[in-house]
């Protein structure tokens, strides 16, 4: 990843920032406005940095996984699912029931990256059919059992929705979240702090180990791993398993961290738009966060505009700006896609099967 | 590789030799779909249902009775077109994902013809005029929104996997838009995001008195034809399935692979911009917002469990029609919900994509011809 391309995202996040401090109203700081800003853009961009860390595992030992949007779904179902079942069923308080959604989401992508693995690494499917199948699968996996456990008679929790045991808390991070105004920043929910961590976690492990080393190879040249005794099926599989372990780490953001409820269909692309930042930020962890930062800051505007926009008179409100900026990062990632922002460069191997 | 066959007897060679093509293109899809849905009476087991009175519930729903087959068919027409979409886009090695935005696309224009030539500019057209410009027009624009992608394709390289997705999410936020704003139904009774009945001239007759089957159905049996000739027929089919089957070769062949591969995909997009045309002129008379959700998917399964066959689409669509209109007899049978319907599909797809599970389970051997999807991202 460039410095042109780094340079190319501040550019896009500096506009964004402008406009909704522009529209803003008068009488709010642009200090206070801008750090809001900051704060939702690195929570919101959570899902879609753990997206796209998963693409950059599957994709660095050579496995193309579509799959991450039906991943993070099913993981947000499920994880979900955990959290209100060993709350109401078992009685547990809710903080654990919330950490044990949380291990039930992350099993959830795992086993759907072990799927994916089994379908691309050992039976060789098209990638890309693999990765679709667990889409359609997830979605219909989870409006199958929304419906059955919760909206049926007759079903465990009687046609009721249950109480879910909340959100993740917030942490404040020491020192830094005592600032004032700026410390809103670094006052975030579990997830988004691990996501962070894990985007240095990924960049130490893919670069500086002998693990990272053998997952490159083996998503860059197969047939020369092999040959100096490299497994390149079993490098695969545990690369799209932690993958999807990441993924559903992401999934669980969207029912245990921002809101405590699910609906069907609620990642709403958010697997896509991860992929198309993991391939802006040309396969490494840094800039996959850099281009999921943008994206954040496109839905980050949306949500902060309500909050500090004048209010705008009724017969305008269909023309609302926020269909304008909603299909920026769909733009965004159409015109990354064509390479006019610097070349894109996967990984030799990427989406061919090995055959030996 | 040493097969079974060069070792058996001539006659069991020769059998084999016929049998194979028919087990390849019959056997695979047929197996998918029983194996999907053994394991989604599992499912249903599972859940406490009972799985053959489901599967009764389900066969009866959607053939048991002529208002059942009419609303099977009904179903089917929109499937049969978007079905054929995503195969043709297949055949062309193309994968497109993108059929629910084109198919959006084309039922907002066909109902902007609708509804406002009439009612905006006062031009009264006779229906012989005004129900073919509303599906050109709606075919159109289902063309031209897949062309997008399809030239993002041929001229930067943007794979057109994520680039039809992202045209999906633009499609239903404009629609969105429109809907809730210029284009919505002025009726204060109206709560929801659609557009107005389109004019009486613009609407598809009804095949028979009484039931909802309409010409469309026919139509999207025409088009399936016209599609098979197409491919199978014509130069430009042949230049479409070349491309398809190697593009490297097809360039030394002369064929202009870029302009190809953006034909393709208008085509693709004009089938699936009929798809969401004819819901809009011969079934609901209007758009509504959220009513083509689903329908990509849907399209590529059956897409895939026809084997990019018109033929196959047909059946696979006609199945997955009936699937989905039994549905609501079955859950009124078993109390399981519709949803089930969704994950058998899902199985099936997953059996088809992934045949070689079939294979094994089943013992077929042999492959065929096999589209390569992944060729890599970006630019």
């Amino acid at each position: 990843m460039d410095w042109r391309r780094f340079g190319f995202i501040a550019f896009i996040i500096a506009i964004l920032f402008s406009v909704v401090v522009l529209i803003g109203k008068a009488e709010i700081s642009p200090a206070v406005i801008i750090t809001s800003m900051l704060a939702t853009t690195i929570a919101v961009a959570t899902p879609l940095t753990l997206g796209a860390l998963c693409g950059l595992y599957c994709e660095r030992a050579g496995v193309v996984n579509i799959g991450i949007e039906g991943m993070m779904l099913a993981a947000a179902f499920f994880g979900w699912l955990a959290s209100i079942y060993m709350n109401t069923v078992f009685g547990m308080a809710p903080m654990p029931s919330l950490i044990g959604g949380v291990a039930f989401a992350i099993l959830t992508g795992g086993l759907l990256g072990l799927l994916h693995s089994v379908l691309s690494v050992t039976f060789k499917v098209d990638q890309i059919i693999g990765g679709t199948v667990i889409n359609i699968l997830a979605v219909g996996i989870t409006g199958f059992l929304n419906r059955q456990l919760f909206f049926e008679k007759g079903s465990i929790f009687g046609g009721n929705v249950p109480h879910a045991p909340g959100v993740l808390p917030r942490i404040q991070i020491p020192l830094l979240a005592d600032i004032p105004v700026v410390g809103r920043i670094f006052d975030q929910q579990p997830i988004t702090l691990a996501a962070i961590a894990l985007v240095f976690i990924t960049h130490f492990v893919l670069f500086y180990t002998r693990w990272g080393l053998r997952t490159r190879s083996v998503g860059e040249h197969p047939r020369a791993a092999d040959t100096v005794g490299i497994n390149v099926v079993r490098m695969r599989y545990a690369n799209v398993i932690i993958g999807g372990m990441l993924a559903g780490l992401g999934g669980a953001y969207f029912t245990l961290e921002s809101v405590p409820s699910f609906e069907p269909l609620m990642t709403n692309g958010r697997g896509f738009i991860a992929l198309a930042a993991m391939i802006f930020g040309n396969w490494t962890p840094f800039g996959a966060w850099a281009a999921a930062l943008v994206f954040g800051a496109a839905q980050a505007l949306q949500i902060n505009l309500q909050f500090f926009r004048e209010s705008i008179p009724p017969q305008w409100a269909f023309l609302q700006i926020s269909y304008i900026v909603g299909l920026a990062p769909y733009l965004l990632t159409m015109l990354i896609l064509t390479g006019i922002v610097g070349k894109n460069i996967p990984p030799a191997a990427d989406g061919q099967p090995y055959e030996k | 590789m040493q097969s079974s066959e060069e070792r058996a007897s001539p006659q069991t060679k020769s059998i084999l030799r016929f049998l194979r093509p028919a087990l390849n293109t019959l056997g695979v899809p047929l197996l998918a779909v029983l194996t999907a849905m053994i394991v989604g009476g599992v499912v249903i087991a599972l859940a406490g249902g009972d799985p053959f009175m489901a599967y009764i519930g389900l066969f009866e729903g959607a053939f048991g009775s002529p208002k059942a087959l009419s609303e099977t068919a009904v179903w089917a027409s929109p499937y049969i077109f978007a079905g054929l979409a995503v195969a043709l886009a297949f055949k062309g090695g193309l994968f497109n994902i993108g059929a629910e935005g084109q198919l959006a696309f084309g039922a907002v224009m066909a109902a902007l013809i609708g509804y406002a030539l009439p009612g905006w500019l006062h031009i009264d057209l006779p229906a012989f005029i005004h129900i073919p410009l509303a599906i050109g027009f709606g075919a159109l624009a289902g063309a031209l929104w897949a062309a997008i992608p399809g030239a993002l394709k041929a001229y930067t390289g943007g794979h057109e996997v994520i680039n039809t997705i992202m045209m999906n999410y633009i499609a239903l936020n404009m629609t969105s838009f429109l809907l809730n704003g210029p284009m919505r139904d002025p009726n204060p009774l109206n709560v929801v995001a659609r557009t107005p009945l389109i004019a009486e001239s613009a609407r598809i007759p009804p095949l028979f008195e009484g039931f909802r089957v309409h010409w469309g159905f026919i139509l999207a049996l025409a088009v399936a034809v016209v599609v098979w000739w197409l491919l199978w027929k014509t130069t430009m089919g042949f230049e479409i399935r070349t491309v398809g089957a190697n593009p490297d070769a097809a360039k030394y062949a002369g064929i202009n692979v870029k302009r190809t591969i953006v034909l393709t995909m208008a085509l693709s997009g004009l089938l699936a911009g009929l798809a969401g045309t004819i819901e809009v002129t011969a079934l609901n008379y209007r758009h509504e917002l959220g009513f083509s959700i689903g329908y990509g998917f849907d399209a590529i399964a059956i897409a895939l469990l026809g084997k990019n066959h018109p033929v196959g689409v047909v059946l696979a669509a006609i199945l997955f029609a009936a699937m989905r209109n039994g549905g609501t007899r079955m859950q009124f049978l078993t109390q399981i919900p519709v949803d089930i319907i969704s994950v058998i599909q899902a199985l099936i797809l997953l059996f088809v994509a992934a045949d070689a599970i079939i294979r094994y389970i089943y013992r077929i051997r042999a492959r065929e011809e096999r589209v390569v999807l992944t060729r890599g991202w970006g630019g």
